[in-house]
């Protein structure tokens, strides 16, 4: 599903961001990226959205290898892959049904799709009431919801979130936490980059930690760190 | 087939959206874009015009016209003729009476002839009119015929069409210099004008560069926002320029010299090169504005 192959990735002459990276992420599982700030995550989810090209090494998403793809096909492989921010990014001028829509208008949906599939998301995330809502009227948790739906409004096998809770009380957190593992429990392959020990430790699902650039841990069920 | 169609209806209504929404800024690149047609418009006549003239004057250049003085005898018109003649570079001489010239004047000023029926006296003179085999033979034809007697005037047009030709020149340099410099003051305006509309909506294009919108799908609005830009000003300006000559010449022919319209190419011969040539430059410097923009402002 996912692979990266002794991935490199250096900005500047001599700064690796990755140093040999070697991870295989199956189809439908449920991975954790952790570690301090500048250990590699946001460069790791930037490779795999194709924001940045790698110095070396290769990437397969989907079965298909990414390394090298051109600029054209690049909106292609992004359709693919769903991306939930810690910050929501949604249209403020925008209703919440509208926000979501907006993914479905932009690859060229019907209007009669789009009236069908949005409020199916926006049940899954439990946001039926607000459809017609703007998001300067949502709480955190619900805004990062209406990101959520939109995310997955397009089925992508891959759904990518950067630090979803970040921006979240705990309680909210776990709401979102629990959609999810809701739509990895449905099939979707889900990358989460996190800060948040307390979610990986309970969760119990894989742990990948990065550290300087490398992979330092690599585990089924893993934990934040060792020292609890 | 429907998909593209949908996709290509969302582009066009975001290009309006993006002009609405910048209307100060969108008001001041269709001004650009017109004032600079306009400009080119008159540059544009201006040289057709001096061209036109030019050529009809340059039809009389190897045309000397002799006028003779009143008081010369038959027998003495006969002999300038001769003397003429004689000469080396003259290719035909023709003979033509004041009488004549009155008659040939009245079909020239067409309508207005009849002004010319009340003169209690013909005041054209007696003329020879002089084929040169060469315009290189002009100055000494000149000097010979000066030579003689009875002669009240010679004219040929040697200079005036020379003063022609370096003033065509003079406009057509000038013209091509101003009318760049606009072109390149309104490329910049409408850039400047897109620039607000990317800014505007840099989280719209995040977003939808995430989602996976073709990059052709984003650039489209702001492409067809430039296009309609410089379209509306190309229409401004065709209008401004048509009409303005129009009225030009309307004037010219009514109120003053009635040969001066002879000179003037009619307004009708204009009209579709005209508008070719605006709205082609009008859309060509709307789209050049909005891709030089989006070069510089939009990563996609």
């Amino acid at each position: 599903m996912i692979e990266f192959m002794d991935v490199s990735k250096e900005y500047t002459k001599g700064v690796k961001a990755l140093k040999d990276i070697n991870i295989h992420i199956d189809k439908g599982e449920f991975v954790f990226i952790v570690g301090s700030s500048g250990a590699g995550k946001s460069t790791l989810i930037k490779l795999l959205l194709k924001e940045e090209e790698p110095t070396d090494g290769k990437i397969i998403l989907n079965n298909m290898d990414i390394t090298n793809i051109s600029n054209r096909k690049i909106p292609y492989i992004r359709r693919s892959v769903g991306v939930v921010f810690q910050d929501f990014r949604l249209l403020p001028n925008k209703t919440v049904f509208e926000n979501v829509a907006f993914a479905m208008e932009i690859i060229g949906a019907s209007s009669r799709e789009i009236r069908r599939r949005v409020p199916i998301v926006l049940s899954m995330v439990g946001l039926s009431h607000k459809a017609n809502n703007y998001p300067n009227e949502l709480s955190g948790g619900e805004q990062q919801r209406v990101s959520i739906a939109r995310a997955i409004v397009n089925n992508p096998n891959v759904l990518i979130a950067d630090e979803p809770t970040g921006n979240l009380d705990p309680d909210t957190a776990w709401e979102i936490m629990k959609i999810l593992r809701e739509i990895n429990r449905r099939g979707t392959t889900i990358v989460m980059a996190t800060h948040a020990r307390d979610i990986v430790n309970i969760m119990k699902r894989r742990v990948i930690a990065l550290e300087k650039g490398t992979v330092v841990r690599d585990e089924r069920k893993g934990v934040y760190d060792y020292e609890i | 087939m429907t998909m593209r169609f949908r996709m290509l209806n969302y582009i066009i209504k975001q290009g309006f959206v993006g002009i609405w929404r910048n209307r100060m800024m969108s008001f001041a690149s269709i001004g650009s874009v017109t004032s600079m047609l306009v400009i080119l418009g008159v540059i544009l006549i201006l040289a057709l015009n001096i061209n036109n003239m030019t050529n009809v004057a340059k039809d009389q250049f190897d045309e000397i016209q002799v006028y003779l003085e009143d008081d010369v005898s038959q027998e003495q018109i006969e002999k300038i003729g001769e003397a003429i003649k004689e000469n080396e570079g003259v290719l035909s001489v023709i003979f033509q009476s004041k009488e004549r010239a009155l008659e040939n004047m009245q079909k020239q000023w067409g309508e207005e002839g009849y002004l010319l029926e009340g003169l209690e006296e013909n005041p054209l003179p007696n003329s020879y009119i002089i084929q040169l085999k060469d315009i290189k033979y002009a100055n000494s034809v000149v000097d010979h015929i000066q030579g003689l007697v009875g002669i009240e005037e010679i004219k040929y047009y040697r200079d005036i069409v020379e003063k022609m030709i370096s003033i065509a020149n003079f406009v057509r340099i000038g013209g091509i210099i101003v009318t760049s410099i606009l072109l390149f003051i309104s490329i910049f305006i409408i850039s400047n004008t897109i620039k607000l509309t990317v800014a505007a909506r840099k989280r719209e294009i995040n977003i939808m560069k995430y989602v996976g919108a073709t990059n052709g799908f984003i650039r489209g609005p702001f492409i067809v926002e430039g296009i309609i830009l410089g379209f509306l000003g190309s229409v401004l300006a065709i209008l401004i320029v048509n009409f303005g000559y129009q009225y030009i010449v309307d004037i010219l022919n009514k109120k003053l010299y009635i040969f001066f319209t002879v000179y003037m190419i009619p307004y009708k011969v204009l009209y579709d090169d005209i508008i070719m040539i605006f709205t082609s430059i009008g859309v060509g410097i709307g789209t050049l504005g909005s891709i030089v923009s989006l070069k510089k402002y939009l990563n996609v």
